[in-house]
């Protein structure tokens, strides 16, 4: 099959950037998304053009490196799909596609497709932990935990952290990101003690970053590559409530949380 | 070279406790004197920055990827085993132990398996108490799992991503320290060289890969968790920015190079589709639990998968492994299939794969139980494939995975460079020549949270060190030799693309030093990729400057690197004239075809030291001596 792509080429983050057009021609519907611009990028390469630069590392969907916005979708028309995961089997013979990197102000453009996301990591570094020095923990069975609750947890804690959802958000909102990780940790006994200081201090590192709010459209789920629900965020608003309420870093908390 | 294993006296059980007890320390006060430098941030890394921050030292922290979270670790689907024996099956420490130097067909060191076992029961603890959502009965206790090469049930797991929850827990506890101060992150830094002053490493030289500039980084130890090699063959399951460029380039600067032939080719993976294939994607190995592997009896048999009877099914390794069965260890299983499909019984459009069949647990046990325990990995197949597992068998064939080699570490996982350390996949030390499922993150883990923050301890109260910072001689000339080497790969300008030359290379490794290995092809590759060598840096074609964000070049200095390591790693295979584990030479099996190890002459680590540009490398040997176990046949019938 043949696909006509239009690619955003921008060489550095303060550099203007343009589409430019690219055929990819005989590729194969076996072929994963990442592997059509493989085989581009070796024509563009034998050319002696620069190819184009793209995130992507494990090619299985769970590192979180890859993700670009193909025709207005992040990592493109198939649901609950990293774009390394997605083949051309989902495209049709003479498709035009656009393919643009990921637009937030907190994603400056690196090169080409790929963005600067250590906003991200600096989210989780504001509280997305539990406070465990190694060598300290209990036995691993002295604290059940219902498996229902496990199972939640592990719904939110499949987040890979690709960024499809501030792409998607029309604020550029982180929302879906960082609620994803507190619902995690606040649904585990374990996470319990910082539970209140958590959902602060990342709700405020998301706002310092440049991060905008959510006012639920809903689009981050439904470019979730993982289906991460929106419920966690109404979650997360929950907590931050009860947190900005009655969060007082030097009192003891009332009763058990 | 002398190669001083430093494991303690005593009897195994006590050899760690007593070390632990003998073991230097620095006075808290003074661990903020000391500088560390990590190199990775997987499990073994992550987990190590973390540890020692939280104990005082300043740690710095490199990774090539733009996060730490990214690190290929988060990959691992299937599990972590522990000798918790939760499950009350007879499980212990020395079961454990003894499961896992089996399993490595005897190639690995006694004290370290051992130790690996007793600390696998912490890493569940610490796991839990960060926060791993690891699956749960409905008691709110953990569930267990079998995996291959074991007969307990004693792999903790979080649906099929377990290495990613590992790792987020990891990155978490490193994400705190570095929130504290005590741990600087470099992402997308790659170490390209270390630094050795009076034959101690003391530092590293890095790219900066956004802006391409090549710095020092000048600390008192130097630790390596840069993972392992098995990208050397171009196609395997690992990420695609995996390499060897650390571990190579400690190992030209002295860190001797242990069994680079002891590679692990994983039998369940999805069999490669076209000659675009950038990678191979790895089913977890849980599926054998329930799945069935078969072949059609009839070689060339081109029938649909539904339309052969039973009878005309060949369940192969129910027939030869009647006690283990699909649960066969991964490089009995891994050959077993290469054998059918090269007679011919290949299944798929390219008849290169084996069915992984669960058309009779599903009947058994309904579609909604496979689909809790595997919907997931049934998902993912049909996303690459086009194909529904619950109505049409999987097709699977071995793919290169992990690797056992690595750089030779001593008890306290110092190479032979004081200062320089190396944990997790980058390590040889405790999988022999054969790792068992469930392994690896058991051993990431163990080294970084639990082993290496106490033997580094032990040699920086040791050491006086003079002061030292990045304007020393030996960072100027380390770096200039960095830049050298950029510069040469970008003024080739050639007609080959990098990518190109790696697949040949590749291909040509898992041709002649993949699954299978006799002397002949050996002895050809090693003619062959001198010349593929030259090739490249006469003809490889790197677009673009030094000094901006450039992938092609990223690849292109580890493209070079593989291309000198391929060959160390087929000098190794010819060397080691027996089979063992995922070492397998055609030319010493037993009647049946399995592995015939020689424990007479190769009851050793091979450990290959640098003899300079030019020179071949250096055999020295560490023999293996085992106290605890009988050498035995592996058997799993």
């Amino acid at each position: 099959m043949n696909l006509v792509l239009h690619v955003w080429r921008q060489a550095g983050p303060k550099l203007p950037g343009r589409f430019e057009r690219y055929e990819a021609r005989n590729v194969n519907e076996h072929m994963s998304f990442l592997e059509m611009l493989d085989v581009v990028n070796q024509g563009l390469l034998q050319a002696g053009h620069d190819p184009i630069a793209f995130e992507h590392d494990c090619r299985e969907g769970i590192c979180g490196s890859c993700g670009f916005v193909i025709n207005g979708s992040p990592h493109g028309p198939l649901g609950d799909t990293t774009v390394c995961q997605l083949h051309l089997r989902h495209f049709q013979n003479g498709d035009e596609l656009w393919i643009e990197p990921w637009r937030a102000k907190a994603f400056p453009v690196v090169k080409d497709l790929v963005v600067d996301r250590n906003a991200f990591d600096r989210i989780i570094q504001a509280g997305g932990y539990i406070s465990v020095r190694t060598g300290s923990a209990p036995d691993a069975n002295a604290i059940p935990v219902r498996k229902e609750n496990a199972e939640r947890a592990m719904d939110a804690a499949a987040c890979i952290g690709c960024g499809a959802c501030v792409a998607a958000c029309p604020n550029g909102s982180a929302m879906l990101f960082t609620a994803a990780k507190v619902a995690h940790l606040a649904l585990l006994p374990q996470g319990q003690p910082e539970r209140l200081q958590r959902v602060l201090g990342m709700v405020e590192q998301m706002d310092q970053d440049g991060f905008g709010n959510c006012t639920n459209h809903g689009a981050c789920e439904a470019a979730c590559p993982k289906g991460i629900s929106i419920d966690f965020i109404a979650q997360l608003n929950r907590d931050w409530v009860r947190a900005a309420l009655s969060y007082a870093p030097h009192e003891a908390a009332e009763g058990a949380i | 070279m002398e190669l001083r294993a430093n494991v303690p006296d005593g009897p195994i059980e006590q050899k760690w406790d007593r070390h632990r007890v003998e073991l230097k320390l620095v006075n808290p006060a003074n661990k903020r004197k000391y500088d560390v430098i990590v190199v990775g941030s997987g499990l073994a890394g992550a987990s190590a920055a973390a540890t020692l921050g939280e104990l005082g030292y300043n740690v710095r922290c490199f990774c090539f990827q733009d996060s730490a979270r990214r690190a290929h670790s988060i990959a691992a689907q299937g599990g972590i085993n522990a000798a918790k024996n939760y499950q009350n099956d007879g499980d212990s420490v020395f079961r454990l132990f003894y499961d896992t130097i089996k399993g490595g067909d005897f190639r690995s060191r006694e004290a370290n398996v051992y130790r690996l076992a007793q600390i696998s029961v912490n890493i569940i603890d610490q796991c839990v108490a960060q926060g791993v959502p690891f699956a749960r009965e409905y008691g709110g206790l953990l569930a267990n799992r079998s995996f291959g090469g074991a007969q307990v049930s004693r792999t903790f797991y979080a649906r099929g991503q377990t290495g990613q929850q590992l790792l987020l827990g990891a990155y978490q506890a490193l994400s705190r320290q570095i929130a504290a101060g005590k741990v600087a992150m470099y992402p997308r830094t790659e170490m390209l060289d270390v630094i050795a002053i009076d034959g101690r490493a003391r530092g590293i030289v890095v790219r900066d890969l956004v802006t391409g500039k090549v710095s020092s980084h000048v600390a008192h130890a130097v630790v390596l968790a840069s993972g392992g090699y098995a990208n050397v063959y171009y196609l395997s399951t690992n990420a695609k920015g995996c390499n060897v460029t650390a571990t190579w380039r400690a190992y030209k600067r002295g860190a001797a190079f242990a069994n680079p032939c002891f590679t692990q080719i994983h039998p369940t993976c999805i069999p490669h589709s076209g000659d675009y294939q950038s990678k191979l994607t790895l089913m977890s190995e849980s599926l054998r639990n329930d799945g069935r592997i078969w072949v059609p009896q009839r070689a060339g048999d081109t029938r649909p998968p539904g339309e052969i009877p039973d009878a005309e099914r060949d369940y192969y390794l129910e027939r030869i492994y009647p006690s283990f069965g699909n649960l066969a260890p991964r490089d009995i299983s891994s050959r077993r299939a290469k054998e059918l499909v090269d007679a011919g019984h290949g299944v798929g459009p390219l008849k290169n794969g084996v069915y992984l069949d669960f058309r009779d647990p599903i009947a058994r046990l309904g579609r909604g139980e496979i689909a809790e325990r595997y919907g997931n990995l049934f998902e993912m197949y049909e996303r690459i494939t086009g194909e529904n597992p619950y109505e049409v068998p999987m097709r699977i064939y071995p793919a290169p995975h992990y690797v056992m080699g690595g750089l030779w570490v001593d008890y306290n996982l110092m190479t032979t460079v004081s200062g320089l350390f190396v944990i997790g996949e980058a390590n040889f030390s405790d999988h022999g020549a054969n790792r068992l499922g469930a392994s690896a993150l058991m051993q990431g883990l163990a080294d970084g949270y639990f082993v290496l923050p106490y033997t580094i301890g032990d040699y920086l109260a040791g050491q006086r060190f003079d002061q030292v910072d990045d304007r020393h001689a030996a960072c100027r000339d380390t770096e200039r030799e960095v830049g050298q080497r950029v510069n040469r790969l970008l003024s080739a300008k050639g007609s080959r693309t990098v990518d190109g030359v790696h697949r040949e290379l590749g291909a040509l490794l898992r041709e002649k030093c993949g699954m299978a290995r006799n002397a002949a092809g050996l002895q050809e590759a090693l003619r062959t990729i001198p010349e593929l060598r030259e090739r490249f840096w006469r003809e490889v074609r790197v677009t673009g400057s030094g000094a901006e964000f450039n992938q092609e070049l990223e690849k292109a200095g580890r493209v070079a690197d593989f291309l000198e390591f391929g060959e160390l790693m087929c000098q190794d295979a010819l060397q080691r004239e027996e089979s063992c584990g995922g070492h397998f030479r055609e030319e010493y099996q037993t009647p049946d075809g399995e592995a015939l190890r020689d424990d007479e002459r190769f009851a050793y680590v091979a450990a290959w030291e640098y003899a300079g540009a030019g020179n071949p490398a250096r055999l020295n040997r560490e023999p293996l001596t085992f106290e605890s176990v009988h050498l035995t046949q592996r058997s799993y019938q």
